[in-house]
């Protein structure tokens, strides 16, 4: 009798598809994974739908509505693991920007009529509504890492998937650091590997698509940042990317706009 | 005059910027790959190199705690430079490296043992402590009642070709570990610069049989008493600018006493916990290992890869990380290196490269925490 093959759940809330895409874009590795796996739900990728439940759930997105709010919770009760992916599933995203402001002043100038927009205050990662297995960081994710956490999570065994700094992955592959040899500010000191220290390798700083990494000391950076000659606006610009509503990055922008 | 094929140990002899080339073809000869320092991404590296015009010739650099800035300089000389960021670690214990495969059979698994031989590689412009640091790596690695093979496999076909300094950084301090600015052992041949009135050359040590093989075939006159002096005054010249110093005087001792000392919580205050210094000292050289699969499960394979004591994991027993603190994190660095190194290894660390000064984001230096930890010394004899 054939293996059954575990069912694969691919989810979107507040998101670019950009992390989906990473699936999508595993070209050499994707019909080994849809070898391996059962594409249950994934409509960016197929409109076959097969009912829950499901054994992986992959999450993109934050949550923004009072809708996916809710949703989350169904597509929770429906998931063995569900691992939430991309900077906006892990951190709220870019569009957590809007945390530091206030939404209905938003609302009233962009939308013509405000009265049918339902939004939340604040983008939120995933883990602030329901129980997350794993976060995969990243904007967009790594396929390596997404690969890593299919091919761990097929073979009950645990994903090596690190925490430790940027830094760690410049010096493996031999790039020279650019802050110290340039003078570039670089969140890399503060910022968790997975892209394999791309920036940096191209001559520039880090720009933190990661998320903080385990223990971030983001005041000591923020000062080194500030001898390189960056300003605190700049360095507020700096913690807003992509992760600005992770805890680290949020508190340290947060400081430098005191 | 001609010099002999195979030139005694210990003999000095004289080989001209022009005839400089002929060290690279007798290297390739003789198989090796050979890696030496090169100018790329703003910085001077090591990687591999083909001949004299890969070399950072009129490049030098200046450093300082969390600086480091390339510079032209005013002449041509081939190593008129101070480390950079890379060690040669790098290729004696790579970053990451396979161990094994191994593939599912029957209920079990087969393990296949890793059969690829490391390239053959020759190391050109290693100085004195680099040596050093490769020294100690090979205690490290070899001295003990374990072998590791992958290091010794690279490290026997190893050839070194040293560069004795002539001049030092700002953040070079290897006269207070005694470990430089020459060294009169530890490599195949070494080479001094000397560029003066207008004559370009270098002076070579023979070092050991092998290297005297590579020397017999290189364009080279026996060195006279000037030409030994010239060298000698140009390491004279290094020593006068070190950037750095350290009171080594019973580093283990004050280690030890004051594993609690307000200091602590001052560099935590600043420590990144990035692991840049480990990544860039010569001489750490803390590995992990993982398992990885394929998809189907059919194969596995383990990797051994560079860790560091920065990091949570590096700790992590059943149920959390035993340093979870930045101070334990960058004490145990720090403690390590100049204090319990010698328990374990005999030697200090340490040897003075100042690599993890230039290389901390931060700043942070080495030689500075030392001097703050002698102040506030809690066991300090009267």
């Amino acid at each position: 009798m054939p293996k059954k093959r575990p069912k694969l759940a691919v989810w979107k809330f507040a998101s670019c598809d950009g992390c989906q895409l990473s699936l999508l874009d595993c070209e050499d590795e994707l019909l080994a994974v849809a070898g391996a796996v059962e594409i249950a739900y994934f409509p960016e990728a197929s409109r076959a739908v097969a009912k829950g439940p499901y054994d992986l759930s992959l999450v993109e997105g934050s949550i923004t509505t009072p809708h996916d709010a809710e949703r989350i919770h169904r597509i929770r009760r429906q998931s063995k693991f569900l691992v939430s992916i991309g900077a906006c599933a892990t951190s709220g995203g870019i569009q957590a920007l809007r945390n530091f402001k206030n939404v209905k002043e938003f609302v009233s100038i962009v939308y013509a009529s405000p009265g049918y927009i339902h939004t939340l205050n604040k983008s939120t990662p995933i883990a602030d509504h329901i129980a997350v297995d794993f976060e995969l960081r990243g904007c967009p994710v790594s396929k390596v890492q997404l690969l890593e956490l299919v091919n761990a999570l097929l073979n009950g065994r645990k994903p090596n998937i690190g925490n430790q700094s940027v830094c760690v992955g410049c010096k493996a592959r031999g790039a020279v650091c650019v802050m110290v040899a340039r003078g570039a500010p670089c969140l890399g000191p503060v910022t968790q590997e997975g892209c394999g220290a791309i920036c940096p390798a191209y001559d520039r700083g880090c720009y933190g698509c990661f998320g903080p990494k385990e223990s971030p000391n983001t005041g000591s950076l923020s000062e080194r940042w500030g001898v390189l000659g960056v300003d605190k606006k700049g360095r507020v610009r700096a913690f807003r990317g992509f992760n600005a509503y992770a805890d680290a990055f949020r508190r340290e922008s947060e400081a430098n706009e005191r | 005059m001609t010099h002999p094929k195979r030139p005694p140990i210990d003999s000095r002899w004289v080989l001209e910027r022009k005839d400089f080339n002929g060290l690279f073809e007798a290297l390739a000869g003789r198989g090796y790959a050979v890696i030496g320092p090169t100018v790329r991404d703003a910085a001077i590296v090591y990687e591999e190199i083909q001949s004299d015009q890969d070399l950072p010739e009129g490049w030098t650099d200046e450093q300082e705690a969390g600086r480091y800035r390339l510079k032209p300089r005013p002449d041509r000389k081939l190593f008129g430079y101070n480390v950079g960021p890379h060690s040669w670690k790098r290729w004696l214990n790579p970053p990451s490296v396979r161990l094994w495969r191994a593939r599912r059979e029957g209920g079990g698994f087969a393990v296949a043992p890793e059969t690829e031989r490391p390239p053959r590689v020759a190391f050109l412009g290693v100085r004195p402590c680099e040596l050093r640091a490769i020294e100690i790596q090979d205690k490290v690695f070899m001295g003990g009642g374990y072998k590791d093979d992958i290091y010794k496999s690279r490290r026997d076909s190893l050839f070194i070709v040293a560069v004795q300094c002539g001049q030092a950084g700002g953040t070079c301090f290897c006269v207070s570990m005694k470990t430089g600015p020459k060294s009169n052992g530890g490599f195949d041949l070494a080479l001094t610069e000397v560029l003066e009135s207008g004559r370009h050359y270098f002076l070579l040590e023979v070092g050991t049989a092998r290297g005297a093989e590579v020397a017999g075939e290189v364009a080279c006159v026996p060195a006279g008493k000037h030409q030994r002096q010239a060298a000698e005054a140009r390491v004279m010249e290094a020593v006068s600018q070190m950037g750095r110093t350290m009171d080594t005087s019973d580093l283990r001792g004050l280690f030890y006493r004051n594993a609690e000392h307000p200091r602590w919580e001052e560099t935590a205050a600043r420590c990144l916990l990035c692991a840049n210094c480990t990544m860039a000292c010569p001489t750490c050289f803390c590995t992990t290992v993982e398992d990885t699969t394929d998809l189907t499960g059919e194969r596995a394979e383990r990797r051994r890869t560079w860790d560091s004591c920065f990091s949570a994991d590096f700790s992590y027993l059943h149920g959390g990380s035993v340093r979870f603190s930045p101070k334990s994190r960058y004490r145990q660095w720090i403690t390590h290196k100049l204090a319990a190194w010698f328990d374990q290894f005999g030697t200090s660390g340490c040897v003075g490269c100042g690599r993890c000064i230039t290389w901390c984001p931060a700043a942070i230096d080495i030689t500075e925490e030392v001097r703050a930890i002698r102040k506030g010394d809690s066991g300090k004899k009267e």
